[in-house]
This record gives C-alpha cells, structure tokens and sequence, in this order.
C-alpha cells in the first residue's frame, strides 16, 4: 500500500508552484474581468516547464508522466486561477499519443496548440455519444463524419470548448454514417471551421463555440475507448484544478477567520465558523482521497478510471461550490466585494460545475457506473 | 502509487487467508443477540482461535500474547475476517483500546493478570467512561472515587452507553478522586471487577428496540489500591491514550455502516428506480463519498505502513462515513417504500442504529471543534472552567440552574 506523492512528484508540484508564481495570476483574473486582454498568455510556461508533453511518450519527445502528474499541476493551476490550457491540450495530447499520431510530437515540442473537444460517452438514460448544446438541457448530437479513407468531412456545431481560441489544431469525436464516433484531427485554418470566443462569468477561462460546415480533416487511429478516456481525463483535471482552488479558499479563509476579531474574540473561535472551515476541510480532503483513485485507476485499473474520475470530478467540484460560498460566508460582507478575491474563486466555481456536461453529470456518472455493475 | 501489499504483507496476507478458510465454517454466525448467553460462548471461543492464530492483537507484544507486528498487519488481518464473512474477535474495545492503554500505564501485575485473559475472550472488558450529564465534555464526569484510611477506595456513580457490560468481567473506570482541583486534574483510571457488590448493570434500549448498551450504576463499590491505573491524579493522560486508540480503532475497524453494494443492487432491480435522477443523483454522492473514504483510509494505511499515526483529522472520515450511510439507508428504504421498515428489512435496523451512531466516539461536533483547533489551528472557544476547581463549577452550575 502506497498512495502518497513520490519525491519526483513532490518536486514536480514545486517546479509547477515557482513557474506560475512568476505569473501574478489571480491579480490577473481581476484585471481580465474589465479588459481581457490582461489575461497572461501561459503556453510558453507551459511548454518550457514540459506540460504539454506530459502525457506524451518519451520516443516522441514527450515527458511520458502519469494522469495523476497532470492532476498535480493542474491542481497547482487552479490554486492560483492560472489559465493554463491544460483542459485543452492534455486529452488532445492523449487522443493523439494513443492514435500512434506524429502531431502529438509537435504539440509537445510547444509547436502548435492542440485543443480537444469534448463528447460524452453514452449512457442508459442517454444512449448516443453527445457534446455540449448552446443552452438547455438536451445534449447536442456530435459533428457527423462523412468519411472517405483517412479524409474527414465535417459538419456540426460543439458550444463552449474550453480553451478552443487560439488553438491550432482539434481533436474531436464526430459521428460516423453508422453513429460511431470516429476521432478526428482538424487543423482550425481549414475551410469550413469558425470558432467563436466566448467568455462566461470566469474570465481566467477561455470558452469557444465551434462550428463546421464541410471542413476537412484527418481521421485518426483512436477508438471509442480512447475518446472515452480523454472525457474521463478532462473530467479528472477539471476535478484537479477545482480541488487546488478549493485549498485556496480553506487557506484564506482559515487565515482570516483568525485575524478578524468580533465580540472581543477571533471569529474562528466561534462554532458555527469553526464547523463551516472543518467543512471544506473535510470536502477536501475527500476530494484529495479521489485524486489519488482517479490516478492510480487511470494507471492501474483503467476499467475502473471512468468511475473514479467522475467520483473525484463530482467530489470536488461540490467542495469547490462549497468553499467559494464559505470563503464570501467567513469574510462577511467583504468577500462579496471587488476589494476581495473571493469573488474570482466564485467565479471559478460557478462556471467549472457547468462545463463538460456539469458536476451533477459527473455524479450520475458514479451511479450508472455502479448500476452497471449491480446488474 | 499503488495498492498491492509489500512482499512481507502479502506473505502475512496470504498465511491469515490461508488459516481463514481452514476454520471458516468453524466460525460462529456473524450476528447473534448479545442476550444469548450461548451465542456470546460462541463469540468468545472463536475470539481465542483467532488470538492463537496471530490473527487479533496483532500489534500487542508477544510477551502479552501478541504478534509485535504493525497496525498495517492487523488491518490485513481484518480484511481477511471480513472477506471469508466469519466474525471477528467479540471484545473490540478490550482488544483495541483498553488492552493497549494496559500495556502503555498499568503496572506489571496488572498486566500480568489481565491481559491474556483479556486477549483471549476469557475475560471481556467494558469502558466506563462517559455519563449522563458528560459525554463530550468527558473531563467532567461526576463519579465520585473516596480514599479511605486504609487505602482502599469507595467508588459511587453512574456510566452509560456501555457495550458489553452485561457480560463483561471487568471495567476499566474513570473517576474523580480529587474535586477540589480543576476538572482534568483530579481524575484517576481504576480497574473494576463487573462482580463486584455495588456494581449493577441495566440494559438501555435504543431506537431499533434492542439493547446494546448498558448503563452501570456504582453504589460504595470497594476497590483494592492496585486498581488505580496510571497512578492517582492521572486519569485524563490515561483516558487521553484509550481515545487514541479508539480513533484507530474506529478509522480502521472492519465494520462498514450500510453496504454500498446491496444498496446498488436493489436499485439496480426496480428499473423505474434506476431511471429516476434523483435516485441516480443520491446514490452517485453516496457512492463518492464512500470510495472517498475507502482512499482516505489507504492514504492513512500508508502512513501507518511509514510508522506514523494518523492525526485527528481522521475523524473526518467517520463523519462522511456515517452521514453517507444515514443517506444509503434512506435511499434504500426510500426505493422499497414502507415495506423497507419491516423488522426483517435490511434497511430497517440502520436506520435504527444510524442516528445514535453520529454520537459515538464523540458527537459530530465536538469532533468538528477538535478538527478545526487541532488540524486548521483555529483558536478555542474561551472557556469558563479553565482552572477553576471542579467543586467550584459545580456550585456555579447550580446557581446558574436555579
């Protein structure tokens, strides 16, 4: 029994905090509210510090890390609301390393960026594969496929891709004339492709909604499992980056609860502060204990990494709705303001439990997972 | 990162599986009354087979009949109880918290006398801790020890929620002996016989209707002065070290509360039941709140594995884990309707036994403080008690009252 960081991924988790601490991200995030613009671009950090190679194979100039490795850095990522792509570019780059395919070296050299986008694996209450609609509750169908050899046409619309502006390359699923998907790279200059920029609600999260009409592009050798395991890896970094935010939100509000005297005593002398701190805490720390199943499972039990994925997006995308309510709750009325940062972890919060198919999603996913099972 | 057992533990592993199956059908049923003096003789003997084959008390040291191995081994060995589905030992609190507190402040008579006993079901042992009027505020019992001039001592009390006292034989007690200092000062641990004359036991009934605890009432029961544990004036460091092993008792017991399993499989035969998102949304939050806790206890194993003892945060998990199974077992009843309530339901006993559970080993929300002072460092609440003597509170209780 062994589940605790190795020393590499101690020093892995530091390099991530020195690298973006060079950044000031979160004053950034304020900043970006007003003028987008003042957003940091990170993908040359995340290229020297080796991020977007890191789920790429060694003999393609990768890094050859774990998921849980990318966890720890996107965990890093969202301590600080660092807008590093890393939604984007990792299940792109583990789509094309799987695949076999060349251009998994080049975005791992920080040469082009990849983008993927995401689709739902189907379920028993939603039997098709699906993608993310414009509003509402029905799932989109996928972009259709009409496939000649290794040449895709494409045609469809996916809404709110994260980190799809200024991506140079896509990997997406899209149905094939029989309904299965098929993986595909598109190069976004190709005719036929318009992505639109969107921000929703978090600035420090780059949104685009992508539509194609007739574009062309290349089929790739990944299967179902595959596409598969890239929704399952988005949704375990999307978990990563809401747990990093969520120890934020404990630590300054731990820390305030401290200074901040009431009645002649520190207010997290009172109980009902004290309960609510232990709460995120305990949110937390079940979220940490997830992190450590979605990666060992993506590892070592893939069968079971959809499963742990969706518990730990699930787990901490609650604590993180949790702790961004308590941090404003702690603060008093000051953390409902601009003079504060707790309005950018809520934010964060606000716009995360409603991308890839929402949090609530993830949770079904546990359930049908665990049915399917019973059966 | 990984799962498996080190070549060692899985040597230990398969030696317990190994002799597990052997004896499983030797084995007693799982659950029987605690008022069935035949069952109980049942619980005892297969609690001795398990102690002689390395497979309970574990971490004691040989010389106390132990194996001198490591916590991670007595989970091993726990896990291997509970896969074979054969009970494990009977005397859980002797065995995990009482026996251990023995070996780290009793003197070596007592432990001479007691511990095989103790280790072997010979002789079961009860904790007389709390009482009506403290529970979390345990450093405020009331139970009164008197020296007399020829050293021996006259207890006079009252304790509750004790299991096992209907058959134990002896108690391990804590009782105020000086109350004219502040309240952590004047207690002192004693050892009880349960035969003692003074000594009586009641059965308390619970929700569900059985009793499995007791109250003991203590009326001028005479001690010897070998009783006294830990030395007179020391019982809070004494009590202090029962309640640490209680949290590994509790973090690492074999018990789990409500099985995820049966509760996925009921659903997953009443198709309208699989098809409802509600039922889907709470059976995906208890679902992820169990396998939380299953990893946060393999992150502690690994702790226990590099020798450290896990910290008082893990009362965290006891927390998400009883309020996940008040949910599973709602939710499993909520799916079978009122029929889920009948006696021979599975739902129905946890349901029963669940709400009491929040309480046990401290009440969700002492533990709530402990965790927030003790892990997030937060400061504490003031206190009124603070070296105030004990006498002295008690007076301005009743002022306060009256």
């Amino acid at each position: 029994m062994n589940l605790a960081l190795s020393d590499e991924q101690i020093l892995l988790r530091e390099a991530a905090q020195t690298a973006l601490s060079r950044h000031r991200t979160i004053e950034a995030a304020r900043a970006a509210l007003e003028d987008p613009a003042a957003l940091p671009d990170l993908w040359p950090t995340a290229v020297e510090a080796g991020w977007t190679g890191l789920l790429v194979s060694e003999d393609r100039g990768g890094a050859e890390l774990d998921a849980f490795d990318a966890m720890l850095v996107a965990e890093e990522c969202g301590r600080v609301l660092a807008p590093v792509p890393l939604l984007g570019v990792l299940p792109a780059t583990a789509v094309l390393d799987r695949g076999g395919h060349a251009g998994a070296e080049r975005v791992a050299a920080g040469d082009v960026r990849a983008v993927y986008v995401p689709a739902r694996p189907p379920c028993s209450l939603e039997p098709r594969w699906t993608v993310e609609p414009d509003r509402g509750m029905t799932r989109a169908a996928l972009p259709t496929a009409s496939v000649s050899g290794q040449e895709v046409t494409l045609n469809g619309a996916v809404a709110f891709v994260p980190d799809l502006p200024g991506a140079d390359l896509l990997v997406l699923a899209a149905a094939g004339e029989d309904g299965a998907p098929v993986a595909v790279l598109l190069d976004t200059g190709a005719d036929g492709v318009a992505i639109e920029a969107v921000t929703r609600y978090d600035a420090t999260r780059p949104l685009g909604n992508l539509r194609l009409n007739g574009a062309r592009g290349e089929r790739l050798d990944a299967d179902e499992d595959v596409l598969a395991d890239a929704w399952y890896l988005a949704h375990a970094l999307i978990g990563a980056e809401s747990l990093g935010a969520v120890q934020t939100c404990l630590e300054r509000s731990v820390e305030y609860a401290k200074e901040r005297f009431t009645f002649g005593r520190a207010i997290g002398s009172y109980q009902s502060v004290k309960h609510e701190l232990v709460e995120m805490l305990r949110r937390m720390e079940n979220a940490r204990g997830l992190e450590y199943y979605a990666g060992w499972a993506r590892e070592s039990g893939p069968d079971e990494f959809p499963l742990a994925a969706s518990a730990f997006r699930s787990a901490a995308g609650e604590a993180l709705d949790f702790a961004a309510r308590a941090m404003i709750n702690v603060h008093g009325g000051i953390g409902a303001t601009w003079e504060h940062d707790a309005p950018l972890f809520f934010r964060r919060a606000e716009l995360s439990r409603r991308l890839l198919g929402g949090t609530r999603d993830a949770t079904d996913r546990v359930a049908e997972r665990t049915l399917a099972e019973a059966a | 990162m990984d799962l498996n057992d080190t070549p060692e533990q899985a040597e230990f592993r398969a030696r317990a599986r190994a002799w597990v199956e052997a004896h499983r059908d030797e084995a007693p049923p799982r659950h029987g009354s605690h008022e069935d003096t035949a069952y109980i003789d049942a619980r005892r003997a297969w609690q001795r087979r398990l102690a002689e084959a390395g497979l309970a008390g574990v971490t004691w040291p040989a010389e106390f009949g132990g194996q001198g191995l490591g916590p991670i081994e007595q989970v091993t060995a726990n896990q291997e109880i509970s896969r074979a589905r054969v009970p494990g030992i009977l005397d859980v609190i002797g065995v995990g918290m009482l026996g251990p507190c023995l070996i780290a402040h009793g003197s070596d008579e007592q432990k001479a006398r007691h511990l095989g006993p103790l280790l072997h079901a010979d002789e079961v042992w009860c904790q007389l801790f709390s009482e009506p009027a403290a529970g979390s505020d345990l450093a405020g019992i009331h139970t009164r020890a008197r020296q007399g001039d020829d050293g021996r001592w006259s207890l006079t009390g009252q304790k509750v929620w004790t299991t096992n006292a209907q058959f134990a034989a002896y108690g391990l007690l804590l009782a105020r002996t000086d109350p004219d200092v502040p309240k952590h000062k004047g207690l002192t641990m004693f050892i009880v016989p349960m035969d003692a004359p003074g000594v009586s036991v009641r059965p308390l009934r619970q929700i569900s209707g059985e009793a499995e605890f007791n109250e003991v009432f203590l009326d001028e029961v005479m001690l010897e002065p070998d009783a006294v544990v830990g030395g007179v004036g020391n019982g809070w460091g004494t009590a202090l070290t029962v309640l640490m092993f209680e949290r590994l008792t509790i973090g690492f017991g074999s018990e789990s509360f409500g099985s995820p399993a049966s509760l996925a499989a009921q659903i997953a035969a009443d198709a309208a039941a699989c098809a409802d998102p509600e039922v889907r949304h709470r059976l995906g939050q208890v679902i992820t709140d169990f396998t939380a806790v299953r990893f946060n206890g393999y992150r502690a194993l690994t702790l226990l594995a590099r020798g450290q003892i896990p910290g008082p945060e893990a009362g965290l998990a006891k927390v998400t884990m009883v309020n996940a199974a008040i949910t599973a077992t709602d939710l499993g009843a909520d799916v079978v309707g009122p029929e889920g309530l009948a006696e021979d339901s599975e739902w129905a006993y946890l349901i029963s036994f669940l709400p009491g559970l929040k309480s046990a080993g401290g009440t969700e929300a002492i533990l709530r403080n402990t965790i927030g002072e003790r892990v997030l460092g937060l400061p504490a609440e003031p206190r009124l008690d603070k070296g105030v003597p004990f006498s002295e509170l008690r007076s301005r209780e009743k002022e306060e009252v009256a």
